[in-house]
């Protein structure tokens, strides 16, 4: 007990709250050892915020899991060490390590609503936290209401009384944070906490976590594969790569000045301030992961970095100093921001969007309405859209906004209510696929999110690209082997892939397959869903790219669906904008972006935190996204508008979708050069 | 100035080829399995060859020697008629491994068909034929079986056919489960974007996915089947009065158990219980390595 | 709930109705002729259409199927062809007595099986784990007749500590209808036993591995307080209802273990008539069965909403 009692007395005040040394984390599978982590060193500072940044398989989850002393059965920290508080919880006996769960160190996850218990009401939950510092019952119970109006929960006390089920995502994740700052933590670990949430509730648990952290001494340990969001977040930031932390810093410095070859080639991969497909390309990070365990000699990203030679293949480089506070595992850590290009910058830009009055499709009318007569909910409400030869239009929007059911309702997944109007070149499409002729179901294709559940994991990478070869395009014999070859070549795959069954392959790998069976029919309007959100940051240039030339030289339209905004902004020529069902905005894409926009547009814009720094006017939009089932009355936005008319027609009459300049229509009341004034000249860079 | 050189192609497979070995290696590797699978061959074999290596005749009746317990000459002893049990245990095998199996194979294969049809197409069909199926399991499978026997007759046809529709509608529910997690899954969108027919895709690009889920069902029904026409020749309604059967020997000697004489009762109802078992073990480790 | 109840409960009718006219239809597919049956076969050809007649099996077979039917509707259950008494009584008595033995096998079954299948999931893996599986499983296939005679053999018989008939006669105090009670008993408890447990194992293994169990564990709490009071609720949920539809098993099992320890259940009540082709007799108890299920299935229900908030507020809403 005195044992331990020593250890807990807390450091002094100049010591840091975390601190980890040379730590190795050893998973054992299947009697083989592998390593997770490498040497992984860093520290956090009291009160301070850093950020752990890395893709899928980095092992930035395992270093949250090794400083709770979660790790699985499996798993085990080999070397190092780790201080907490001047606590080192690997040595701690599990009467002492419960103490520093509920007292030092809290967690906050990924999925709010898996993360609480559904049959007990979250109050008690809460609550629970309280109780555990030996708090009786009544007052923990107080406790818990005063800690949710602190993360801006209205209404407290009826929500205390909720099952998690009852909650959104967003308040959800408000829960779970007042359960862990609740304990008053000298650390609270955030474990990729907003990736399920849309833009706008992002934004506001953003907004909540760093206004608590001001307010309490907590050191935050903010782990995410989303750059921007660190930026926006951290004031130090690490970098990891295949379990080894390749740079740190000063998270503005190291952002804008990188001096590792893998982190120049991440922000390479994301598009910067604004840039659009025809100022240049995305770069890419050429090769793949090392798998888990792989043992080599020298610098880990050596097999993938252009600027490698000999000393690096041989022996483990250690951290340079790079600036103060800096430092970075690179023997060429100075010659790192000229690190050449993988791709070449320049690119064939797709022919422009012709300008005619011949849109490849036309949608008119379109509304979709799920459920019976209790429970109907309003997929879609009135959707007039046009979609111009050669184009990409960006289709934005939050969950509910109806952009994946526009989608399936164009390819005729979906019957749309009656009276609506799809038509293809012209021509009307039935509204349903058995209604549509071969040359129909040929023109409109799609390349789905997830290329695990759009490719049948049971056929091969063969059959998979010639199914619609054969049954749409009509080929076989010389002329399907041909083609099949160009295909595979146009996606960059090689013949030993066909083989494959889809298990074996990486993301990106799965989803040019996905792509090339897109494009094998010939389509002309091929929808793209979210094609790059299931795909680790350095592989989503590659697959756009892709995308890019493939429209170049196919000659197709996109129909461009996603919610990360830089993406959009990067591809498309026009974007429409969705709220609820309804369009709010379609435009040529500079124009949406850069302003005069829709209030939603604006805010949307504002809230998705950008790597570039912050806009000095931030528009928070207040309360969650309504229910489509009971959709609010006039405007539907009105309810969050922060620039709603005091007049009351907001509230009233729904605005209709109007064209206030040349091509760009809007629906709103306010007349565009009040919001032209009122917004300022390009907000939101 | 950044530098532009050729893009490098270096576009290798991702995971190096899954060290992963088939699904049968695997399964040789539990000891479950491997004894499963031992018990159910020992029994085919007998099924098959029973008449060869039976040591004495198992319709030849001795009643002088009737009730004997187990001697050296008389393995299982012999029963109130003085034929000897191990001999009719051995040749016992052949009717339950023939009826058993073939119900559940028709079973299985309509079972999947349905479920296919109705997770896929759901609907109205679904509803419908969800209450009619609702209505057949209103009782307990063993009851329903029982009372078409008694109806019906108990032919080995009968039975087979009884059996095999009865365990139509439980497969058909466990297929359509898993149809139904599958229908979520985008490919069968594109499958649909092709103009693929629903047929086609059911059982062109559906069935394969669904393939272990109907396995590991197929084993667990194969030993209610055995179960199942075990049950009924011990109440009766044993297929063939001539050939030897475990539950209708088990059914004629079990009124002298009071008197002591155990064997002709345990020894059929012990050969029952391992052949259960077995498909058991084998159903559940192939369950455990289809599971991952 | 109201509402959803009324609506389960028409459901139940419906489907009662169903099986009403399968079981009548199949009944008429028995064949032999009842006259004949009762009468046996020296009795003259006259004399059986006569009782034939009085039975009312010449008539049309929908009318007959009316008679029937609104018979039942007024608690009337027919007349049995072999005792030519009414069959209410019959029916209740062996009702009961097969409550009993169900009952004695439920109350033993249910905490054993649960308990089996959560110390399995807390030792996943482990040895404990394997043994408790593996019993659960072998037990649970092996029928029901098997087991009793394995039981009868061993207990009965060689070591005589338990009787192998299981009615103590009339009169009979608790603790003597418990000792006779005993052997019938296991088999039933071998084949639920090995279901139940999985299901508890399944839904206890889930529950620990979710993500609010791992909330609950790094907010400090010992591990006997996480599983009990965040694990457990959740996994003994689906458990709970499964063991409410088990009665069909137990039913089923209920047949052949009355016939085998000869006690006079619903079980043994329906081969009998089977057998004597009784059908009155047959179709009633099958029925009386058939109610029960359903009964018990709808009592799933309720439980399984009751106790899962998730259904429990959409409901309300």
């Amino acid at each position: 007990m005195t044992q331990n009692d020593a250890a807990a007395a807390p450091a002094t005040l100049t010591a840091p709250a975390v601190q980890v040394d040379n730590m190795d984390v050893t998973y054992t599978v299947r009697g083989h050892d592998r390593l997770a982590l490498r040497e992984v060193s860093f520290e956090i500072g009291r009160n301070e915020s850093y950020g752990l940044v890395g893709e899928s398989g980095s092992g930035k989850s395992t270093v949250a899991l090794a400083l709770t002393r979660y790790l699985p059965r499996n798993g085990r920290v080999s070397a190092g060490s780790i201080s907490i508080n001047g606590q080192d919880p690997l040595a701690m006996d599990a009467a002492t390590l419960r103490g520093m769960r509920a007292r030092t160190v809290s967690m906050v996850y990924q999925e709010p609503g898996k993360a609480l218990n559904p049959s007990i009401r979250v109050g008690r939950q809460v609550a629970e936290v309280y109780e555990i510092a030996g708090v009786g019952h009544n007052e923990a119970m107080e406790r818990t209401q005063a800690m949710l109006g602190k993360v801006q929960i209205s209404d407290p006390g009826r929500v205390m009384d909720r099952y998690p089920h009852e909650l959104s995502g967003g308040m959800a994740q408000r829960v779970v944070i007042a359960m862990a700052i609740a304990a008053e933590p000298s650390l609270l670990i955030l474990d990729e906490p907003t990736t399920a949430l849309d833009a706008t509730v992002e934004a506001e648990v953003l907004d909540l976590v760093a206004g608590l952290r001001t307010e309490l001494d907590t050191s935050v340990l903010f782990i995410s594969h989303n750059l921007a969001v660190i930026a926006k977040m951290c004031d130090r930031v690490g970098v990891l790569y295949a379990g080894e932390l390749v740079e740190q810093g000063p998270a503005r410095q190291l952002f804008d000045d990188p001096r590792h070859p893998y982190t120049v080639g991440l922000l390479r991969s994301i598009p910067r301030q604004g840039q659009r497909k025809d100022h240049g390309r995305l770069d890419t990070i050429p090769g793949f992961l090392p798998p888990p365990g792989y043992d080599l000699t020298g610098c880990i990203f050596a097999p993938r970095c252009s600027l490698a030679e000999e000393q690096c293949r041989q022996a483990e480089p250690p951290a340079f100093d790079t600036g103060p506070g800096r430092t970075s595992r690179c023997y060429r850590h100075d010659l790192a921001p000229e690190l050449p290009r993988t791709t070449p910058a320049d690119m064939m830009l797709p022919s422009a969007a012709v300008e005619t009055s011949d849109p490849v499709a036309r949608l008119r009318g379109v509304s979709k309405t799920f459920g019976g007569r209790d429970e109907a909910v309003q997929a879609l409400v009135g959707i007039d859209l046009d979609i111009q030869r050669g184009e990409t239009l960006g289709l934005v929007g939050e969950s509910g906004s109806g952009k994946t059911t526009l989608a399936r309702v164009l390819l005729g997944l979906i019957p749309p209510d009656a009276d609506a109007t799809v038509e293809l070149d012209g021509q009307p499409l039935g509204p349903g696929i058995p209604q549509r002729s071969r040359d129909q179901l040929k023109a409109l294709q799609i390349v789905f999110q997830n290329p695990d559940s759009a490719l049948n994991r049971r056929h091969s990478v063969r059959r998979l690209i010639t199914r619609p070869l054969v049954k749409l395009a009509g080929l076989s014999g010389s002329a399907l082997r041909d083609r099949l070859a160009d295909l595979v070549r146009s996606v960059r795959m090689e013949d030993r892939h066909l083989a494959l069954r889809p298990r074996q392959l990486s993301g990106g790998l799965k989803q040019r397959v996905a792509i090339a069976r897109a494009f094998g029919g010939g389509p002309r309007v091929v929808v793209c869903d979210e094609p790059t959100s299931a795909l680790d940051v350095s592989v989503q240039a590659a697959i756009l790219n892709l995308l890019a030339d493939l429209q170049a030289k196919e000659q197709v339209t996109y129909l461009f669906i996603s919610h990360d905004l830089g993406l959009v902004r990067y591809l498309s020529d026009r974007i429409a904008v969705l709220y609820l069902g309804r369009l709010m905005e379609v435009g040529p894409a500079e124009r949406v972006f850069s302003g005069p926009h829709h209030p939603y547009t604006e805010a949307l814009l504002s809230a998705v935190p950008s790597l570039d720094g912050e806009a000095p006017d931030r528009i928070k939009l207040t309360g969650e996204i309504p229910s489509a089932a009971n959709p609010p009355s006039g405007c539907v936005f009105h309810t969050r508008c922060p620039r709603r008319l005091s007049s009351g027609i907001c509230e009233s009459t729904e605005p209709p979708l109007a064209e206030v300049e040349p091509g760009h229509l809007m629906r709103c009341h306010i007349p565009i050069d009040q919001l032209t004034s009122l917004q300022g000249s390009g907000s939101a860079s | 100035m950044t530098e532009i050189i050729s893009a490098p192609t270096g576009l290798a497979v991702a995971t190096p080829e899954q060290r992963e070995l088939p699904a049968w290696r695997l399964l040789l590797r539990r000891p479950t399995f491997v004894g499963g699978v031992l018990i159910l061959a020992f029994w085919v074999v007998c099924a098959i060859f029973g008449n060869a290596i039976a040591p004495h005749d198992p319709l030849a009746q001795q009643l002088l020697l009737n009730n004997k317990a187990p001697s050296s000459a008389h393995w299982f002893g012999t029963d109130q008629i003085g034929r000897d049990v191990l001999s009719r245990v051995i040749v016992g095998a052949r009717t339950i491994l023939i009826v058993a199996p073939l119900a559940t194979i028709l079973g299985t294969v309509l079972g999947t068909a349905l479920g296919l049809a109705l997770g896929y197409l759901g609907g109205l069909l679904d509803t419908l034929v969800g209450r009619v199926v609702e209505a057949v399991l209103a009782l307990p499978a063993v009851i329903v079986i029982f009372l078409f026997i008694v109806a019906l007759g108990s032919s080995a046809v009968t039975q087979i056919l009884v059996i095999g529709f009865i365990f139509t509608p439980l497969i058909a529910r466990t297929v359509r489960s898993a149809v139904q997690v599958e229908s979520q899954l985008d490919y069968l969108s594109s499958a649909r974007l092709l103009g693929d027919r629903a047929g086609r895709v059911m059982f062109v690009e559906i069935l394969p996915n669904v393939l272990p889920t109907i396995l590991v069902e197929f084993t667990v029904r194969l030993g209610y089947a055995i179960f199942t026409v075990a049950t009924l020749a011990f109440l009766g309604f044993g297929v063939n009065a001539s050939t030897p059967n475990w539950g209708s020997d088990i059914n004629a000697n079990y009124g002298v158990i009071g008197a002591g004489y155990w064997w002709a009762t345990l020894f059929p109802a012990l050969a029952i219980a391992s052949l259960i078992i077995g498909i058991n073990l084998v159903g559940d480790s192939i369950e455990q390595v289809l599971a991952g | 709930m109201v509402g959803y109840l009324l609506r389960r409960i028409s459901l139940a009718i419906v489907t009662l109705w169903l099986l009403s006219l399968l079981v009548f239809f199949a009944g008429q597919v028995l064949p032999g002729d009842p006259g004949r049956a009762i009468l046996g076969n020296l009795a003259a050809q006259r004399a059986v259409k006569t009782l034939d007649h009085q039975l009312g099996v010449d008539r049309p077979l929908l009318t007959q199927y009316w008679t029937w039917i609104s018979g039942l509707l007024h608690g009337n259950m027919g007349v049995s062809y072999q005792y030519r008494s009414a069959v209410a009584p019959f029916l209740a008595s062996a009702l009961v007595n097969s409550a009993k033995l169900a009952l004695l096998a439920l109350i033993v079954i249910v905490p054993l099986g649960i308990l089996g299948g959560v110390i399995a999931a807390l030792q996943v893996g482990r040895p404990l784990d394997r043994i408790i599986s593996l019993t659960g499983l072998s037990a649970s296939t092996v029928p029901e007749f098997v087991s009793g005679i394995v039981v009868i053999v061993i207990f009965g018989v060689e070591l005589k500590v338990l009787p192998v008939t299981a009615s103590a006669g009339q009169g009979a105090s608790f603790g003597t209808q418990l000792r006779y009670l005993i052997l019938p008993v296991i088999p039933l408890i071998f084949v639920l036993f090995g279901y139940i447990a999985r299901m508890a194992r399944a839904g206890t293994i889930e529950a620990l591995e979710s993500d609010y169990a791992r909330t609950a564990t790094l907010k400090g709490l010992k591990r006997s307080v996480v599983v009990r009071r965040h694990v457990l609720r959740n996994s003994l949920l689906p458990t709970i209802t499964v063991i409410a539809t088990q009665t069909g098993y137990l039913i089923g099992g209920l047949v052949v273990v009355e016939t085998l320890f000869n006690y006079p259940g619903i079980g043994r009540l329906i081969y009998n008539a089977a057998q004597s082709k009784d059908f009155p007799m047959l179709e009633a108890g099958v029925l009386t069965i058939g109610v029960v299920y359903m009964i018990a299935t709808i009592l799933a229900d309720v439980l399984t909403i009751t106790l899962n908030p998730r259904l429990r507020t959409g409901m309300i809403r």
